[in-house]
């Protein structure tokens, strides 16, 4: 029977956590194949090194070693280079980036062998003993020094700036210099490191006899990495299947396609045996993507009162030694929104992307829009000290004003819909803004030692990504659809084949809920399968919070579809006109008479056995849709945080977070809630803590955990949320996405707050992570102590090596 | 990762251990392994015996002896945060341990494997040189030496310990109704201080400060006693908190920074114990 | 190679290892038993927490050897008799996890925290987890998660 009750908007307890919680999770490590042997890397420990000879002859001879392999052992193994599918301008210079690099190791960590062994432990030892005659080259770090070409990465590209994107520009420019102000600034934004908790990890195996492979990775895109690693492997789409089975986070680390993934193919191959490869942390920081890396200037035009006019930013982006999937396209998805939530009537952002010898940068959570938040934000409220404004109102008169229906901004693209300061508004009062400041006062006149700052940030995101076409006028080489498969099934189950591919984010228990409401079933009826490009084979993944916009959009439409579908049949059984039923609840019945009804499920029954179909009905109850958005989406908020500064020591205490975002309708306000607590959390560590910081010769200091600072819960604080909901208009369900939306509008927020409370010091500026050392020389410059100095004795001695969190 | 190849032996008496590091030429102590297990697996250390004491019980102790209290080396951080005798008679040095590593690393790490590290960076180590505590060492044919903890750091990672030597007890005195302070500074709960003060209220004897990560090796505060000793209060004191000092400069902090920090901590810390 | 003997969740369990193979993938390698996840290789994660001998440890940093005649708990062990221990049944109604793999460390890391204090403040709890980190949940329902298994607990005491 149907059932009356609905799930979507319900907090409904998540379908994958049981497997979770009992310790059988399918991630990557946990699987073996019979046969199978182990590869390790053998990487460059220099930033800059010209690759001389190798010797491998120690390491083959070393116990349980299958074989060992250079860059020119492998050669014949590739159709192409490593994929790179963003090439964002006609003239943009793009670096060659083979699985092993023959000529240079361009990065602490570029590989130049692979080890094959038996085990874990005899691939690693043997990897130590492959011996590389390196020559090592001077390295550059720096991004306007790298400008510079004193040093060059690649030689046949002839220099390190290889790509100069502009938007355009909208409005009128004439504003940055006649607006009564100008306020200019510079925003350092350090590398970070993503540190998805699970490590990457790949096994690869082979039907040598049909040609077939198997890739099973730690991936959010299988099918992306199908069509480029095929190329890149010299196999044929249709023979590769790649699996993403559980996978332990991503954050954008997992958006990519890594050489390892290429080259446990091409062993599996070239051995016939089934080959893996798990990364340890300490290769993490290196192999794996890292993000931002970015430097901006920025003007922003205001009048006295302090009415924003206008923003125009050029950046610096650090593409690192090589472009990775999508590299220079991160500081272009940032470049549609620097104009946040505001009324501008001036827009301008361009960024010239450079080469240095560092790990690839590319998407980290958010891409780009993170960046042009913190860039924004930032500025407004210098722009509110500069004219000795409250920033709240400085907001409060520049906000757009609502709107329920697209309308083109001044950037060029169609914002969805909006309610800015509906949600600016009710952040405020959850935080008690006026209070606050009532407290800040009292503590500045009493000199308190711990001084309180309150941190805003209003924020619009561009996600959903994205309508093919748009995609296609910005040079990206695939499409913005997604799709999905719907088969009702006799025995009154639901299978969902679904072309995203989540890793933590609870798609299993969202697409069941929209489909049981449809449906007339349980979520626990519905089997959502994804993440298997021979089990669900049209798709395009999981990133920029595009899953529930369009993912679970084709969802609804192959829902649609099940239900026209059904009409049909459920006239013909009831022998009535299609016009003359009503659905409800997953049941048609006919009007005026609710008993002569068929649910979706009994349907299912008879349109499997097929005994009694109208004529021309093509048996079985299922339907595959694919949906291209005409938009993208676009949530927004307003955060605020408040912070208590220790101005003896610099140290920073976080009293309360407060959120307010819009992400349009809500399928599952717990995971949502979830997705806007993991996001916050990752932006207060970029705010306060991480950094990925090398020396002059391109060696990353903060080489493991214990150096690179990833804030446990002893850190956190915890946080107070709410919403507002504006429903998109860019697709039927009004939904807009959450994936990001905390770690772009959180930075800024702290880090504001941060400066405030201790601004009346004369404090203005300080750099992420607003580390204590930050805050207390920021503190020492501001009140003409000793602090700002930078003639420090001693010098950098560095760490000894000290290689746990603890101590014996 | 995972270490390089070893040999291992486990070991049921001190005596066993000392022969068997006499009898290599390249082996290393397994206590709780949580100083030596992590560079051993980043292939940073690669010793070709390790000698494991972790059950020799008899070095697993805490109890009263007359003015001092006596702690056998392999007794755990847990054991040290939660030990009822310590409490009572030197509750700085349980307080310290409670703040080493995190719970499970308190779980299994040693009191002993700690110290003989000798990582100017640990908290233990500075709190048994403020407090002018002993170490009981322990080597061929039974002998035993007591060295000061104040002479027992002798530089980075360098213990005054033989290649055959075991630290076998940590003897630390009673302090009585004396106040004390240990503040420790980093920047997540896990790690190691970026700066450390222990420090212990004059009560007969002068005021006693000790420093984490600011030299070598825990670094006795000796400009601060003195002025303490010369009537100074804890806030002028505090101001020579750094003399002597040479902190590193790391990923973490400058060295610049530990000096003022330290200054800031040291005063903080003498009002905490003159308070307590 | 060295013989080995381990009570895992109760059971006598032996092999031959090396002796540098370490607890983690003497559990996972040696016995099959993958619920236990390796996230770093400093001692930071905290996702391979297990038990041994009741307590929390992190066993990517304790070698098979030093487990040799001990006790070792993995989360495979914490459900008993097909019924949720309460840790994990809280941390499935408070959402207290999302990709899943720091979260068999977190439970093991609080099942062994509320034995030595049953009733926690949240700052008692957030700071017994300053070494576990996880990505995804910003540790909020984490926390809210083990206080309510807390109180679930100390309700069935009582």
């Amino acid at each position: 029977m149907a059932v009356a009750e609905r799930y979507v908007g319900k907090p409904v307890l998540r379908k994958e956590d049981p497997e979770m919680l009992a310790g059988q999770a399918r991630f990557t490590e946990n699987l073996s194949a019979p046969g199978m042997v182990w590869m390790s890397v053998v990487r460059s420990p220099f930033a800059h090194a010209r690759v001389g000879a190798i010797d491998t002859s120690a390491a083959e001879g070393m116990d349980g070693v299958v074989a060992v392999f250079t860059a020119a052992d492998l050669e014949s193994e590739w159709g192409g280079p490593l994929p790179f599918v963003w090439p964002i301008t006609e003239d943009i210079k793009v670096p060659v980036h083979w699985p092993l690099t023959k000529d240079k190791a361009r990065f602490q960590g570029d590989g130049v062998a692979v080890v094959v062994a038996e085990t874990r432990g005899q691939a690693e030892d043997a990897a130590e003993a492959v011996k590389v005659d390196w020559e090592p080259l001077d390295a550059v770090l720096d991004l306007e020094e790298a400008a510079k070409d004193g040093v060059v990465v690649h030689e046949d590209l002839g220099t390190n700036v290889v790509v100069h994107w502009s938007h355009g520009g909208g409005g009128d420019q004439s504003l940055f210099d006649t607006a009564d102000v100008i306020v200019k600034e510079r925003y350092l934004g350090p590398r970070l490191i993503p540190n998805a908790i699970e490590p990457r990890a790949c096994l690869a195996q082979s039907v040598p006899a049909m040609g077939e492979f198997t890739l099973i990775t730690t991936t959010q895109i299988p099918h992306i990495a199908r069509v480029t690693l095929g190329g890149t492997c010299n196999i044929p789409e249709s023979k590769l299947r790649i699996i993403a089975p559980d996978v332990g986070g991503g954050f954008g680390s997992k958006l990519n396609v890594y050489a390892e993934e290429a080259l446990v193919l091409a062993l599996a191959r070239r051995l016939q045996r089934p080959v893996k490869w798990v990364e340890t942390r300490s290769e993490n920081y290196l192999a794996t993507i890292h993000g931002r890396g970015v430097l901006h200037d920025v003007e922003v035009a205001a009048t006295n009162e302090g009415k924003i006019l206008g923003f125009r930013v050029k950046e610096l982006a650090d593409m690192g030694a090589y472009y990775q999937l999508l590299t220079p396209g991160i500081p272009e998805l940032g470049g549609w929104v620097y104009m946040g939530p505001y009324d501008v009537q001036a827009y301008w952002y361009e960024f010239t992307g450079i080469v240095t010898n560092a790990t690839p940068t590319d998407a980290y959570r958010g891409a780009g829009r993170p960046e042009a938040t913190y860039v924004l934000e930032r500025a407004v409220d210098a722009l509110a000290r500069r004219i000795g404004k409250d920033p709240a109102e400085v907001r409060r008169m520049s906000l757009m004003a609502p709107f329920a229906e697209a309308k083109t901004s001044i950037m060029g693209l169609n914002l969805d819909s909006g309610n800015y300061p509906a949600a600016f508004e009710r952040a405020l009062e959850l935080a008690g803004y006026e209070e606050l400041r009532k407290e800040q006062r009292a503590r500045r006149e009493s000199g308190d030692g711990r001084q309180l700052g309150i941190g805003i940030s209003s924020y619009i995101e561009m996600c959903g990504l994205a309508p093919s076409n748009i995609l296609g006028a910005l040079r990206y080489a695939a499409g913005g659809w997604d799709a999905c498969a719907v088969q009702c099934l006799p025995d009154g189950k639901v299978v969902l084949k679904i072309g995203t591919s989540p890793h933590g984010q609870g798609h299993v228990t969202t697409w069941a809920q929209i489909a049981s409401d449809t449906l007339g079933v349980t979520p626990d009826d519905v089997e959502v399968l994804h993440g298997d490009t021979s089990v669900a084979p049209l798709g395009m993944d999981t990133y920029g919070s595009r899953s529930v916009s369009v993912g679970a959009t084709a969802l609804h439409l192959a829902l649609e579809k099940i239900k026209d579908k059904a009409r049909v049949l459920a006239a013909h059984e009831l022998e009535v006109a299609e016009d003359d039923l009503e659905f409800e609840a997953g049941s048609f019945h006919v009007k005026g008479a609710p008993d002569r009804a068929r649910t979706i499920m009994d349907l299912a029954v008879s349109a499997w056995h097929a005994h009694a179909l109208p004529a021309g009905f093509e048996p079985n109850l299922e339907a595959t849709a694919v949906w291209d958005p005409p938009n993208f989406t676009w949530p927004a908020g307003t955060h605020v945080c408040i912070v208590e500064v220790d101005t003896e020591t610099g140290a920073t205490d976080i009293q309360r977070y407060v959120a307010v975002d819009d992400c349009g309708v809500v399928i599952n306000p717990m995971i949502v809630d979830g997705q806007v607590h993991g996001g916050v959390a990752q932006g207060i560590a970029e705010a306060l803590f991480e950094e990925a910081r090398y020396d002059e010769q391109g060696n990353l200091m903060t080489s493991s955990m214990t150096q690179y600072l990833i804030p446990a819960a002893s850190e956190m604080p915890s946080f107070e949320l709410d919403r507002t909901e504006t429903p998109s208009t860019t697709n039927p369900l009004g939904v807009k996405g959450i994936g990001e939306a905390g770690t772009i509008a959180s930075p800024p927020a702290v880090v504001n707050a941060v400066i405030d409370a201790v601004s009346h010091l004369g404090v203005t500026h300080i750099d992420k992570p607003a580390s204590p050392e930050r805050v207390w020389k920021a503190i020492q410059a501001a009140t003409g102590g000793s602090g700002g100095s930078r003639s420090e004795r001693g010098g950098a001695s560095g760490s000894p090596p000290r290689a746990s969190g603890g101590a014996s | 990762m995972i270490p390089a190849p070893f040999e291992y032996v486990r070991v049921g008496t001190v005596d066993d251990a000392i022969q068997a590091l006499s009898d290599s030429g390249d082996a290393k102590i397994l206590a709780g392994g949580h100083s030596l297990l992590p560079l051993m697996r980043l292939r940073l250390a690669r010793p070709a015996l390790l000698v494991d004491i972790g059950r020799i019980d008899a070095l697993r102790y805490v109890r009263e002896d007359g003015d001092h209290v006596a702690i056998g080396a392999l007794t755990r951080h847990h054991d040290v945060a939660n030990d009822d005798v310590l409490q009572r008679h030197c509750p700085i040095v349980p307080y310290a341990a409670s703040l080493i590593g995190d719970p499970q690393v308190r779980h299994v790490g040693t009191i002993g494997g700690s110290i003989s590290h000798s990582d100017p960076a640990s908290d233990m180590p500075t709190v048994l040189v403020a407090l002018g505590a002993d170490l009981v060492v322990a080597g061929q044919g039974g002998a035993t030496r007591t060295v000061p903890a104040g002479d027992f750091f002798k530089g980075l990672f360098e213990p005054d310990l033989a290649t055959n030597e075991v630290l076998s007890e940590i003897r630390v005195p009673k302090t009585g109704d004396r106040g004390w302070s240990y503040v420790k500074f980093n920047r997540r709960a896990q790690d190691w201080a970026l700066v450390g003060v222990a420090a212990l209220a004059a009560n007969g004897s002068g005021a006693s400060v000790a420093l984490t990560n600011m030299s070598d090796r825990p670094l006795r505060a000796s400009g601060v006693e003195e002025a303490l000793s010369g009537g100074a209060d804890a806030a002028a004191a505090a101001e020579r908190a750094a003399e002597g000092s040479s902190p590193p400069s790391d990923a973490f902090a400058s060295g610049e920074y530990r000096r003022e920090l330290a200054k800031v901590l040291v005063r903080r810390a003498l009002e905490e114990a003159n308070a307590r | 190679m060295t013989h080995v003997s381990v009570t895992v969740n109760g059971e006598l369990r032996e092999a031959d290892v090396e002796p540098r193979t370490l607890l983690v993938y003497f559990l996972r390698e040696s016995l099959g038993l993958t619920g236990t996840n390796v996230g770093c290789d400093t001692t930071s994660c905290g996702a391979c927490t297990v038990h041994l001998d009741g307590e929390s440890v992190k066993s990517c940093n304790v070698l098979a050897v030093q487990a040799d005649g001990r006790e070792v708990g993995t989360i495979e062990g914490m459900a008993s008799n097909g019924e949720m221990h309460p840790l994990q049944d809280a941390f499935h109604r408070n959402h207290g996890l999302q990709c899943g793999y720091c979260t068999p460390g977190m439970l093991m890391a609080a099942a062994s925290y509320l034995k030595e204090n049953p009733d926690p403040t949240e700052e008692q709890v957030r700071e017994s987890l300053e070494g576990n980190l996880c990505r995804c949940t910003g540790y909020h329902n984490i926390v809210k998660s083990i206080l309510d298994a807390a109180s679930q607990m100390s309700g069935a005491r009582a």
